[in-house]
């Protein structure tokens, strides 16, 4: 009986396997390229500026080559606490209608208008910001807010428009498929079992979800929300093209203000000294470190979830 | 046992809840729904063979089009695809097959991480590793900074598809002496190509829609352009660049071109939902 | 060799698997011992552990050719582990260590040199639950172990033929581009039985092929396999005893990876030799 020899297949075995560990090595390399890029581009900042001092000043001279991250970081941060808090109270609440309160075939079709936000690249949301929402808020919502509410330091200001409150609102429609989507997951991974001993119980359908299925998702939905925060913090061209491109630390929601890929956005192309182009790409370090952690942190929370208490499968 | 049903608090809350997650629901679908509209309404005027073939014209000058911008986009995401696709889906596989042990939880833990990276960050690299060395912006820049973004998500996708295919039928193959990595590409691989494509088309999708990263790496042109060592006009970017500026018919040719941005797009993702849809004949 | 005379037929308990069986046998045409012809398959000695599991011992036995062995033995028992040492499936499974030898044709299997690739091409297996290539055509399924192997060609002679053999060409003919898991559950293991025999094994082993179908399919199966016997050698895995009787020639009981016993399959379901074959076929266990 010819059962051979080991020759050419193991060869093939070899060649394949050795293809596929280069093509994997190469992820990490590419994440090595991008932070050693990043460092060297920002490198000749580092002559001047310290760290902290970076971080921590306002200045943004590309005359005298002086800057400070501080307002850019201030107008993130404005702006995507603003997205978070519009977007996840509805993403909650859609991805609970989703798996929980439509027929299961509703809550297919229903996912598609999410996938649909999701697939409208970001210059086209800038577009509808700066010609529609802008406007919007500019002649309706913040003369309304100022009337009712301007006893409040975030409402106080004229309406210009532009500003925090037009890209926080921008941002939360773009970011909302990202929460929703992952909650969505993260939510179809409940138990059943633990649905029903609640429902059997004789808790109303609103009682079961915050029974059973919050609790189990909690973790879950939070890596949701940071990954939506991850995306809010990243996101540059609609953000661009509402926040106003003043670089100038305000209190109120209606000021213009400035985000840290606005910034890089408007400025890189034409930097003018070596300094000024790393101190771009010291921001674009800042939002690489804070992504990443973002990141990370997010995944950790969602496959503790998935991975979760021992499910008994029926 | 009164087993009726009675009007309680908990009842008003229950049905109450149920009414909050639809109105959420609505106000999801409001946004969708004014984006579409008005990137239709405003921007169907101005569709025409020229707008689609000729060069932008001057400030002032009536008429010209995004004929330069389009062939860029589609250009510059050729090449992408060419570096993005075999990296993106050869991780993805690498993931699945030997994707066990330190290294490999290392390289999934990074494409997950990476994917997350804000598409401007990725323009820097780019230009570091492109425009620098090159002195010029190029288009070849843009291409890499879009496949840079490609890579850790089709490698997510790629290898959750490959885990779906069941062992029984790499048992099978193997179990007729077919060698492994015959096995690997002919039944496991193919198996899940149809799911490989959809993310390929999703990932081509995204990259049509980039622009921030195109900004200083393709930066613009104002002519035709199929030289990867060149700067480049793309669909992206002229959007932004008409949008931005102080002239009315500008802003209307910012809604056209936005128009055949979601169209491209648009197509991309029915494509890739068609695809999913296509089996062998009376597969189950 | 007729069967013993089975149990007293005014006996009010609920029959045993044994008494089962033996109705079976005794439907069954008697079966002929050819002393002289040398083993196709002889195991000496074999051993399999998973890491700190020693999950068959000592296992030695040997398989005439064109006969049907029968491996039985409660759940757990390592009869699926035995049969898949035998096309060294086991080579597979990190952990896994095989140790002893399998002669097939006089070869030893897990010598030095041999290509585990090339032999699972003369011992083939068909598995538990259906595994059709899904994005394959019914044609295409059964050429699958050529085609793959780069041995190229017109297959449709041989595509025929092993789907004659397996019972199914009158069932697809007119549908050959059709794919392969349009088929129901029993036509899809005989798909399978088809692809497996496409390559021209010499021995086939079954992994319990019948155990995820129907009767009805399950009795095409089991007729399938008299037929097979002429070209094959075969070994069957099967929890069911009746289905031994049925098929098989010669029954090897296993327990806790141990062989207990072997023999001709007449023997083992009236006369088994050891308490504990005899006690798992009364149905005292498993």
């Amino acid at each position: 009986m010819e059962t051979g020899h080991p020759g050419a297949e193991n060869l093939g075995d070899r060649a394949f396997n050795g293809i596929l560990w280069v093509l994997g090595i190469m992820i990490l390399v590419v994440a090595g390229l991008i932070v050693l890029n990043l460092a060297l581009v920002a490198r000749p900042l580092a002559k001047d500026h310290s760290i902290w001092g970076f971080i921590t000043q306002t200045r943004w001279d590309p005359v005298e080559d002086h800057f400070g991250a501080l307002t850019f970081l201030y107008g993130t941060l404005v702006t995507a606490a603003i997205s978070i808090a519009l977007a996840v109270p509805v993403a909650i609440g859609l991805s609970l209608f989703i798996t929980q309160f439509a027929p299961t075939k509703l809550g297919r079709v229903l996912t598609i208008p999410v996938e649909l936000l999701a697939a409208i690249p970001s210059v086209v949301y800038g577009l509808w910001g700066l010609f529609i929402v802008v406007p919007w808020l500019r002649e309706s919502i913040e003369p309304w807010l100022g009337k009712y509410f301007g006893w409040i330091p975030l409402f106080q200001g004229p309406p210009i428009g532009l500003g925090y409150l037009a890209s926080g609102m921008i941002l939360a429609v773009m970011i909302l498929p990202t929460i929703v989507s992952v909650s969505v997951e993260v939510m179809k991974t409940t138990p059943e079992t633990n649905r029903e001993a609640a429902l059997a119980l004789g808790a109303t359908k609103w009682e079961a979800v915050m029974m059973a299925v919050i609790p189990y998702s909690r973790a879950g939905i939070v890596g949701a929300v940071l990954l939506g925060l991850g995306r809010a913090l990243g996101e540059t061209m609609a953000v661009t093209m509402v926040i106003g491109n003043t670089p100038q630390i305000s209190a109120s929601l209606f000021a213009a203000g400035y985000s840290l890929p606005a910034v890089i956005a408007n400025e890189f192309a034409e930097a003018t000294s070596n300094v000024h182009v790393g101190a771009l790409a010291g921001l674009g370090l800042i939002l690489f470190a804070t992504t990443f952690l973002l990141n990370a942190g997010a995944r950790v929370l969602v496959t503790a979830v998935q991975k979760g208490p021992s499910r008994v499968r029926g | 046992m009164n087993l009726h049903a009675s009007f309680t608090y908990r009842k008003v809350v229950d049905r109450g809840m149920a009414v909050v997650c639809a109105v959420f629901f609505a106000l999801a679908f409001i946004p969708l729904l004014s984006v579409l509209w008005l990137v239709i309404s405003k921007g169907a005027a101005g569709l025409s063979w020229a707008f689609f073939t000729q060069l932008p014209k001057p400030v002032g000058e009536v008429g010209g089009g995004i004929g330069n911008a389009l062939v860029g986009t589609l250009f510059m995401v050729a090449l992408a695809c060419l570096i993005g696709l075999p990296l993106g889906v050869g991780a993805g596989v690498f993931l699945a097959e030997k994707g066990e042990g330190t290294i490999g939880n290392t390289v999934r833990f990074m494409a997950e991480v990476l994917s997350g990276v804000p598409s401007i960050v990725v323009g820097i690299v780019a230009y570091a590793l492109v425009v620098v060395p090159m002195g010029h912006f190029s288009a070849l820049a843009g291409a890499v900074a879009l496949s840079i973004l490609m890579i850790p998500t089709l490698a997510r996708a790629t290898e959750e598809l490959v885990r779906l295919v069941p062992g029984s039928l790499r048992e099978a193959s193997l179990a007729l002496g077919v060698p492994h990595w015959k096995t690997s590409l002919r039944v496991v691989i193919r198996t899940a190509m149809s799911g490989i494509v959809t993310a390929c088309l999703l990932a081509v999708a995204r990259a049509a829609g980039e622009t921030a990263p195109l900004l200083f790496t393709a930066l613009n042109n104002q002519y035709w352009n199929t030289d990867p060592r060149a700067p480049t006009a793309s669909l992206t970017v002229a959007i932004f660049n008409y949008a931005i500026s102080p002239y009315d018919d500008w802003h209307a040719k910012a809604w056209t071109a936005s128009l055949v941005l979601l169209i491209v797009v648009g197509l991309l993702n029915i494509a890739s939902r068609v695809l999913t849809r296509n089996r062998l004949k009376g597969a189950r | 060799m007729t069967p013993a005379a089975p149990a007293p037929a005014m006996s009010s308990e609920k029959p045993t698997p044994a008494q089962l069986a033996q109705k079976e046998l005794a439907q069954r045409a008697p079966v002929s011992v050819n002393d002289d012809v040398p083993a196709k398959v002889e195991v000496h000695d074999l051993n399999v552990y998973f890491r700190a599991n020693h999950a068959i011992r000592h296992v030695s036995l040997s398989v005439k050719p064109q006969t049907v062995l029968a491996v039985i033995g409660p759940s757990g028992c390592g009869k699926s582990t035995f049969i898949r040492a035998l096309n060294r499936m086991h080579d597979l499974v990190p952990g896994a260590r095989v140790e002893g030898k399998v002669f097939v044709d006089g070869k030893d299997l897990y010598a030095r040199g041999i290509d585990p690739v090339l032999l699972r091409r003369r011992v083939g297996m068909v598995f538990q639950r259906p595994n059709p290539f899904p994005t394959m055509s019914i044609f295409e399924n059964v050429a699958a172990g050529l085609t793959l192997n780069g041995i190229g060609g017109n297959h449709a002679e041989t595509v025929e033929r092993c789907l004659r053999q397996a019972a199914l060409w009158d069932e697809v003919k007119d549908r050959l581009k059709h794919a392969g898991t349009s088929l129901s559950g029993g036509q899809q293991q005989r798909l399978c039985i088809a692809r497996a025999l496409a390559v021209e094994p010499e021995v086939l082993l079954m992994d319990e092929p019948a155990s995820a179908l129907d009767p009805i399919a399950t009795a095409k199966i089991e007729e399938l396999i008299h037929e097979l016997k002429e070209r094959y050698t075969i070994i069957i895995v099967t929890h069911s005893m009746q289905q031994a009787a049925r098929v098989s020639d010669n029954t090897a009981f296993f327990y806790l990876g141990e062989l207990i016993e072997i023999g001709q399959t007449a023997q083992i379901f009236t006369n088994p030799r050891e308490r504990r074959t005899e006690d798992y076929v009364t149905g005292k266990f498993g």
